[in-house]
């Protein structure tokens, strides 16, 4: 008997009870729908919140100067001082995988523009920074290596900063506001960015040059933090020990010396909120993976009634010249064919739920293929391992009892 | 010395019942020739059912030897059993045991479905051939409920003619049919038996459908009781025309 023949038997048998391979489908039709939609949903955030991330610069590398030990007490990292211009002149002759490096002083105070104040920060940087963190300006421009060099009195202002000192509306750009009692002229506007994943608010801020906050603010040399570009997101981790070796040879530290300073990635914090909406897809494949398996229940349930329904039948076919393995093929082919059918409207029921989810609750959604074929596959085994003991039960009725059964 | 269509030779079939042995064939011998219309009759309990079973290979004997045109059953394994059943046997049940909603012409096929030799066009070719057999050519498209009981025996018959057996295996045929209808059936069978030259074994308990057949063989516990060769058969067509024409019924071609 061929495939085709059993093909076209099973076929006829299960359209003469549409209603029932139907009802039996269902289960298939909405474990295999479900599977997709909650996948495309669990990636879908997983993306967005990525997304957000590599907004933030995903490939950015910070180093902080970090607590040591001085006379066995711990110093808290911010006070320690050991970043200096030596570190960057070292890491920008030596580090291949870092493409751009930016120095970085805070100072917090009051920014004043005439009656109003507004107590905020002030980083001081070099231009690089911007492309770094990725910032972009709304308005004015940028200031360049020639203001670094000049410490010049210029700076760039957030959105914060701006509701607060002119809250009239005026457009900032050209005035002059004081901050620590020096006269800053603003040439550029950032886009605002919100507040990050902590609650901080990423546009309460002025921007200057790292010297100018250096000489004129702080009077200092050291630099609290230092920011780097990676090439790119996949050599994050080789730049990394790269710029940790860098610095422990600028800083002449001993091997049995603790660094004196910390470099941190964005890895890591993509790492800790991918886990979480991960766990978040796994949760959701596991209850969509359950339903999957109680659609294939359905379809043994179904297959048995079948067999005691069709007993006669089998008998029948059986005596003139079945063999056992016919009559397995045709009841395991039944099985397929009503899994594999639900499998493919699921697929479709699929695609179109997370279509719905999207355009009406704004979700983001990514259908993956992977989650696609998985579904198909998991769901043409269920149709084979739920489908096989009816159908061997069908296939070792004795002749002569089934052709008496009533 | 030409084959036999089928040979049994002292022939037991013993089955366990708990801890009893019930003996319903208790030594067994006949010939069948090729060609020969033989109906086997008994009372229940008598073992025909169990001889029945055997003769169709749906079931091995005991003890003794059942050869199947020249083949030894014995040797034989289920699959084998079911493709000699396929190449050998028609079956022909009371109950029909047509298909529901499958076509006359789907049910005649198959049997042709479980014998891989055959084409899709040689499947469906015989299989209308098979029908032209019982004459119902017109309604190879029917399913068995727009069919009269005669019909669905009739499709019955294709179905057991369609692989061209050595042997039809009916059993009690006729039973489920009116009098009228069953001679119908039985001057189809002696049609096919004397035209065709099909070897017939008729299981029936009715003496009157004995009585058409070349051949009787009694049952009786289990033994045969009686073999006898019957000379001048009847004739069912005849039987058939001197009955008085009922105003219920049509008959259809």
């Amino acid at each position: 008997m061929n495939i085709f023949n059993l093909l076209r038997i099973a076929y006829r048998a299960l359209l003469r009870n549409k209603l029932r391979a139907f009802l039996t489908m269902l289960g298939i039709i909405i474990g295999v729908a479900s599977v997709i939609a909650m996948v495309a949903i669990g990636q879908g955030s997983k993306q967005s919140i990525h997304d957000q991330l590599s907004n933030m610069g995903t490939n950015m590398i910070t180093v902080q100067a970090a607590s040591n030990l001085a006379g066995g007490v711990r110093i808290a990292g911010s006070s320690f001082q050991t970043l200096t211009i030596k570190d960057i002149i070292a890491l920008k002759a030596k580090a291949k995988n870092i493409s751009e490096i930016s120095p970085a002083v805070t100072s917090r105070g009051q920014a004043i523009n005439g009656a109003l104040n507004w107590p905020t920060s002030m980083s001081g940087v070099s231009p690089e920074y911007l492309d770094i963190r990725k910032l972009t300006l709304k308005d004015g421009i940028p200031f360049t290596q020639e203001d670094v060099l000049t410490s010049a009195k210029v700076c760039l202002i957030g959105q914060t900063v701006i509701d607060n000192l002119f809250p009239n509306g005026d457009n900032p750009v050209g005035r002059v506001i004081r901050f620590g009692h020096i006269p800053f002229k603003i040439i550029g506007v950032l886009n605002p960015k919100g507040f990050n994943a902590f609650g901080q608010d990423q546009d309460d801020i002025l921007i200057a040059p790292y010297t100018t906050v250096q000489k004129r603010i702080l009077a200092t040399i050291y630099y609290s933090n230092i920011y780097a570009s990676a090439a790119s997101e996949a050599v994050t981790d080789p730049a990394v020990t790269e710029i940790t070796q860098i610095l422990r040879d600028s800083h002449r530290l001993r091997t049995s010396e603790d660094n004196d300073f910390q470099v941190r990635t964005q890895q890591e914090l993509i790492a800790t909120l991918s886990s979480t909406s991960g766990l978040l897809t796994v949760l959701l494949t596991v209850v969509a993976g359950i339903s999957l398996v109680i659609g294939g229940i359905g379809i043994m349930n179904i297959m048995y009634v079948s067999v005691t329904e069709r007993t006669k039948e089998i008998g029948l076919r059986m005596s003139i010249g079945a063999r056992g393995r016919d009559i397995l093929m045709q009841f395991l082919m039944e099985a397929i064919l009503i899994s594999i059918t639900g499998g493919v409207i699921g697929v479709m029921l699929g695609f179109l739920s997370t279509r719905i989810v999207t355009l009406t609750l704004g979700w983001p959604t990514i259908i993956s293929q992977s989650s696609v074929m998985l579904s198909f596959v998991v769901c043409a085994v269920t149709g084979i391992f739920f489908g096989y003991y009816p159908a061997q039960k069908a296939s070792r009725l004795d002749p002569i009892e089934a052709l008496r059964y009533e | 010395m030409t084959k036999k269509a089928l040979e049994i030779k002292d022939l037991k079939r013993e089955f366990q019942m708990g801890s009893e042995i019930v003996r319903a064939l208790k030594g067994i011998s006949f010939t069948v020739e090729p060609g020969e219309f033989v109906t086997i009759m008994g009372s229940s309990g008598s073992g025909k059912t169990t001889l029945l079973n055997i003769l169709g290979c749906l079931d091995k004997p005991t003890i003794g030897e059942y050869f199947l045109d020249g083949v030894d059953i014995k040797k034989l394994s289920r699959d084998e059993l079911a493709q000699l059943r396929n190449h050998k046997i028609g079956f022909v049940f009371q109950s029909y045991n047509l298909l529901a909603r499958t076509s006359a012409l789907e049910n005649v096929e198959l049997p042709l479905l479980y014998n891989k030799d055959i084409s899709v066009a040689e499947r469906h070719e015989r299989a209308m051939h098979a029908l032209e057999a019982v004459k119902l050519a017109d309604r190879a498209d029917h399913l068995p409920n727009q069919l009269s009981g005669g019909q669905q025996q009739r499709v019955a018959i294709a179905r057991a003619l369609v692989n061209e057996p050595v042997m039809i295996l009916a059993d009690e045929a006729t039973g489920n049919l009116d009098s009228r209808t069953s001679y119908e059936i039985m001057a189809l069978i002696q049609e096919l038996n004397s035209r065709d030259g099909k070897t017939i074994v008729f299981v029936t308990h009715e003496p009157d459908i004995a009585a058409f057949s070349s051949r009787t063989i009694q049952l009786k516990d289990g033994m045969i009781q009686k073999d006898t060769k019957n000379e001048n058969p009847r004739s069912a067509k005849e039987t058939l025309a001197a009955l008085p024409v009922a105003e219920d019924y049509t008959l259809h071609s």
